[in-house]
């Protein structure tokens, strides 16, 4: 159903739309990431697309893949015409918009990180999904209003869902304390057991567990 | 009426402590009670533990169990929830903690006025439980004390009540060490571990 609202992007935005597949009712298109804030404002405004339903943002890190390592992904629907799409745009090799240099709000980020055009503009609630793919994956959103950690500490390093983040490497916010009566297994016979417990192994034939006869 | 002598021990296991934890009331017409000081206090302790519930996860539903008219909680005498811990004796740690909750936690305990005594509820909150990752805090007792610690995911309300028992037996003998509550079959002994599962 949304294959229309590809070919439309296609013709409409040609070069700009890389590739667009459909499989299992899904309808993907990956587009040129400097085209990624134009595309969606077009996706929103289009009486024949009209996503005016922002469903997710994240990204995906492929650290073996040439050329470009992240994926960002938007998935969009209409509530009015039912239909939904999804928006792929490959980043992180190179700069994706080169007049974001000159763009004061990307010097929130270090200037290393992947960029892309923040969608805030088109969808408010793209917010705090901004947000916390710059947290976990350190993409930083040109033009976002407040691009700050949102699930992690400030103090924290590094995007702990990037694939070279080591899986079990963590950042305490507290010195870990060394506790001096330490107990290892095995613990003492009753270790646990401090009021007499009865088990049903320990139960008498004909008597209930507390000892007495059974009626 | 003739002297009345009550002797509160908690069991054979804790022989060696008996003398020390006897608590002997005798009472007479004229209505008084000898027994050691801190005896009496830490008797009164253990039956009256207002508690602090720092609940984070899923354990809270068995804690809901535990505090609901089935399991009932208020007849060990930790019944009242002070949700101040500046009221409060017991620290239940109820679900994950993550790093970033690290410092909240470690200041609610720093509130508590002694003396405090710490129960890590379930597996999340005594070793970090399956989190072994950059969010999780493993184990409470890298930054808090822990009196008892009551394994499971979740454990079932009776092994809750056997942590909450554990930490009264421990009250009255002074006993400040760590203490874990055992199952009450050892898994590994068992021919046929079905059998867990049958009732007998």
């Amino acid at each position: 159903m949304s294959k229309q609202v590809l070919d439309r992007i296609a013709q409409v935005f040609g070069a700009a739309i890389l590739e667009t597949h459909s499989a299992f009712g899904d309808d993907t298109a990956v587009v040129e990431p400097s085209h990624w804030l134009e595309i969606a404002r077009f996706l929103r405004d289009d009486p024949a697309s009209s996503m005016d339903h922002f469903i997710d943002l994240t990204a995906v890190d492929y650290p073996q893949r040439s050329g470009t390592r992240f994926d960002v992904v938007l998935h969009l629907r209409s509530s009015e015409r039912l239909h939904r799409v999804r928006l792929k745009a490959r980043i992180g090799a190179r700069c994706a918009n080169p007049a974001a240099d000159a763009n004061p709000a990307a010097d929130v980020a270090e200037a290393a990180l992947p960029k892309i055009d923040s969608l805030t503009s088109v969808w408010v609630g793209a917010n705090w999904f901004e947000r916390e793919c710059f947290d976990m994956f350190g993409i930083a959103f040109i033009g976002h209003p407040d691009l700050r950690r949102i699930l992690m500490y400030e103090q924290f390093v590094g995007y702990p869902l990037r694939k070279d983040y080591p899986a079990a490497k963590t950042q305490p916010l507290l010195e870990y304390r060394q506790a001096d009566n330490e107990k290892l297994p095995p613990f003492d016979e009753h270790e646990g057991m401090s009021f007499g417990r009865k088990t049903h192994a320990d139960r008498q034939p004909g008597r209930n567990l507390l000892g007495f006869e059974e009626d | 009426m003739g002297s009345v002598s009550a002797v509160t021990s908690m069991s054979d296991n804790s022989a060696p402590d008996l003398e020390r934890s006897q608590l002997v009331l005798e009472g007479s017409q004229q209505g008084f009670a000898t027994t050691r000081f801190e005896d009496l206090l830490n008797w009164a302790r253990k039956y009256s533990l207002f508690q602090y519930p720092f609940v984070t996860a899923c354990c809270a539903m068995e804690f809901m169990a535990l505090a609901g008219p089935r399991f009932d909680m208020a007849r060990f005498g930790a019944e009242a929830p002070r949700f101040s811990p500046r009221q409060s004796d017991l620290l239940w740690v109820v679900g994950t903690i993550s790093q970033r909750q690290a410092p909240v936690l470690k200041t609610v305990y720093d509130q508590m006025a002694d003396p405090k005594y710490v129960i890590a509820f379930g597996t999340c909150a005594s070793s970090g439980g399956f989190y072994d990752n950059y969010t999780t805090l493993p184990g409470i007792d890298k930054i808090i004390p822990v009196d008892v610690f009551v394994p499971g995911c979740p454990p079932r309300p009776e092994t809750v009540i056997d942590g909450l028992l554990l930490l009264q037996d421990k009250i009255t003998r002074g006993d400040r060490s760590v203490g874990i509550v055992k199952p009450r079959v050892d898994p590994v002994q068992l021919r046929n571990p079905v059998q867990l599962r049958r009732k007998a």
